[in-house]
């Protein structure tokens, strides 16, 4: 199977929601690691 | 509801963060801890009473991937993840109403069963569509979402804590909480349930689905085969194996230094839990990408072999080096995380994408037994030792050895896995027929 349902590139539209979809989970994601990283930080300063 | 079919264009890199907006939501459920406390004071529970929505929680996703696999099959991922979302959502909000009302028994039901179904719908509802959309690189693909089940409880245990800092700890202040993480969570997953759409590959290539290329096993099938309970003990071993290491990490690290020059603080050692997880969700991704290059049963090899030369290191020089300790343990997490999110592709090789699904909620049930046994064991053990006088690394010695022993007989386990003998496979064209059927059901239902 390809990459995409067709063989033709995504057009502009829906490139705008890969990276929309990908932010919306990429952005929480973002938020639990920092805030995880913070954490860990601790065993070697803790 | 039928799943949708993918119009001419769609990318397949649409269907991971689809996938991720649900296991990010449904991974709150490791994150549940950080209620316990507000719930006992303000509801005068118990730590076992405050736990009760926690582990009903988990026995239902065992049981609703178990047997809602089919149906999740039949009715496909948008179904699914529409039944995740208010199951999950609704659960939140019943639990908002039992704080409110401080009805304990309803945050029990809502958190722990209705929210329980959506956790084992929610868990296997991409699984799936991901391995047909991805059949190249199943690993990465389920590994993206199964990344996404450990990293929600990273998201939700400081925003579950922050708000529960803003709204108060009493009855009121936990069920707004309550109801805001059921709100937010019905929001988020909605990208999931409206972005998921199957690849029309029956219709592309004209009757034959490159999707269900090789052999075919139903999900019924399967169970009766040794390669499917093999693999079960594998996972199950697997997952009570990490288990050990993360029942008692906090514990665990400073005993083991705590007669040394350089002892392990209470902060230090929240820090390495922290670590713990990060290995966890690296893991998830980063194993599971690789068992695509170097193929399913060798990654296991790892996981088991090498996982239990890392418990044998701590056992004969942990307390010797902290680096090494840190080290081996994160190993470790790491082999426990890429088990869960390799498990589907292996499955895939096994028995073919068409129920794939469906015989991944039945294996599931290898987690809820090691979700109970490796504590058990684990914390079993430790009393026993404490008992018995010891102190410092000695008291998990005998842990530790177990834990090498049931990485062994998973092992060997994982050696016996053979290919699938043809008399379980679906007749060649029943498969392809079977999957054309459902999706022109599918499509004049939606039609």
């Amino acid at each position: 199977m390809s990459g995409d349902s067709s063989q033709s590139p995504p057009s502009a539209g829906r490139r705008g929601l890969i990276a929309f979809s990908w932010l919306w989970v990429g952005v929480p994601l973002a938020y639990g690691l920092y805030e995880l990283v913070r954490k860990a930080a601790q065993l070697f300063t803790g | 509801m039928s799943p949708p079919v993918a119009p001419p264009g769609w990318s397949r890199w649409l269907v991971p963060p689809a996938a991720l907006s649900v296991h990010l939501s449904i991974g709150q459920a490791y994150a549940w801890s950080v209620f316990k406390p507000p719930l006992e004071s303000a509801l005068g529970l118990s730590g076992t009473q405050s736990a009760l929505p926690f582990q009903l929680g988990i026995v239902m996703l065992g049981l609703s991937a178990a047997f809602g696999g089919t149906l999740v099959e039949r009715r496909g991922p948008r179904w699914a993840m529409t039944v995740a979302l208010v199951c999950f959502s609704s659960g939140f909000l019943l639990s908002a109403l039992g704080a409110a009302t401080e009805q304990y028994w309803l945050i029990v039901l809502g958190y722990g069963f209705v929210g329980g179904i959506g956790l084992g719908i929610g868990y296997i509802s991409p699984v799936s569509t991901l391995i047909k959309w991805f059949p190249d690189r199943p690993g990465m693909a389920t590994g993206i979402a199964i990344m996404g089940f450990g990293g929600g409880a990273l998201i939700a245990s400081p925003w579950s804590a922050r708000m529960l800092d803003s709204f108060g700890t009493d009855n009121a202040g936990i069920a707004l909480a309550f109801l805001v993480h059921g709100l937010t969570y019905a929001v988020f997953m909605l990208l999931g349930v409206l972005l998921v759409r199957v690849p029309h590959t029956v219709r592309e290539t004209s009757g034959t689905p490159a999707v269900l290329t090789g052999p075919q096993v139903s999900a019924r099938s399967a169970v009766r085969t040794p390669q499917f309970w093999l693999l079960w003990l594998v996972l199950c071993l697997n997952v009570t194996a990490g288990i050990g290491i993360l029942e008692k990490a906090a514990p665990m690290i400073t005993d083991f230094f705590a007669d040394t020059s350089a002892p392990v603080s209470a902060t230090a050692a929240a820090g390495f839990v922290a670590l713990l997880s990060a290995a966890n969700m690296a893991g998830r991704i980063g194993w599971s990408t690789t068992s695509d290059l170097i193929g399913r049963k060798n990654i296991y090899r790892v996981y088991l072999g090498a996982g239990a030369l890392m418990y044998a290191l701590i056992r004969l020089l942990g307390d010797s080096s902290k680096p090494l300790f840190v080290l081996c343990a994160l190993v470790i997490l790491s082999f426990y995380g890429g088990g869960f999110a390799t498990v589907p592709a292996y499955l895939k090789d096994l028995f073919g994408t068409y129920q794939v699904g469906a015989i991944h909620g039945r294996l599931l049930t290898a987690w809820s037994t090691a979700g109970v046994l490796g504590p058990l064991i684990v914390n079993w053990v430790a009393d026993r030792q404490e008992e018995a006088g010891r102190h410092g690394p000695s008291l998990y010695g005998l842990s530790l050895v177990v834990m090498i022993g049931l990485l062994v007989v998973g092992f060997v386990a994982n050696e016996l896995i053979r290919p699938v003998h043809p008399r379980h496979h679906l007749p060649v064209p029943e498969a392809p027929k079977k999957e054309a059927a459902d999706e022109r059901r599918q499509q004049s239902e939606s039609a």
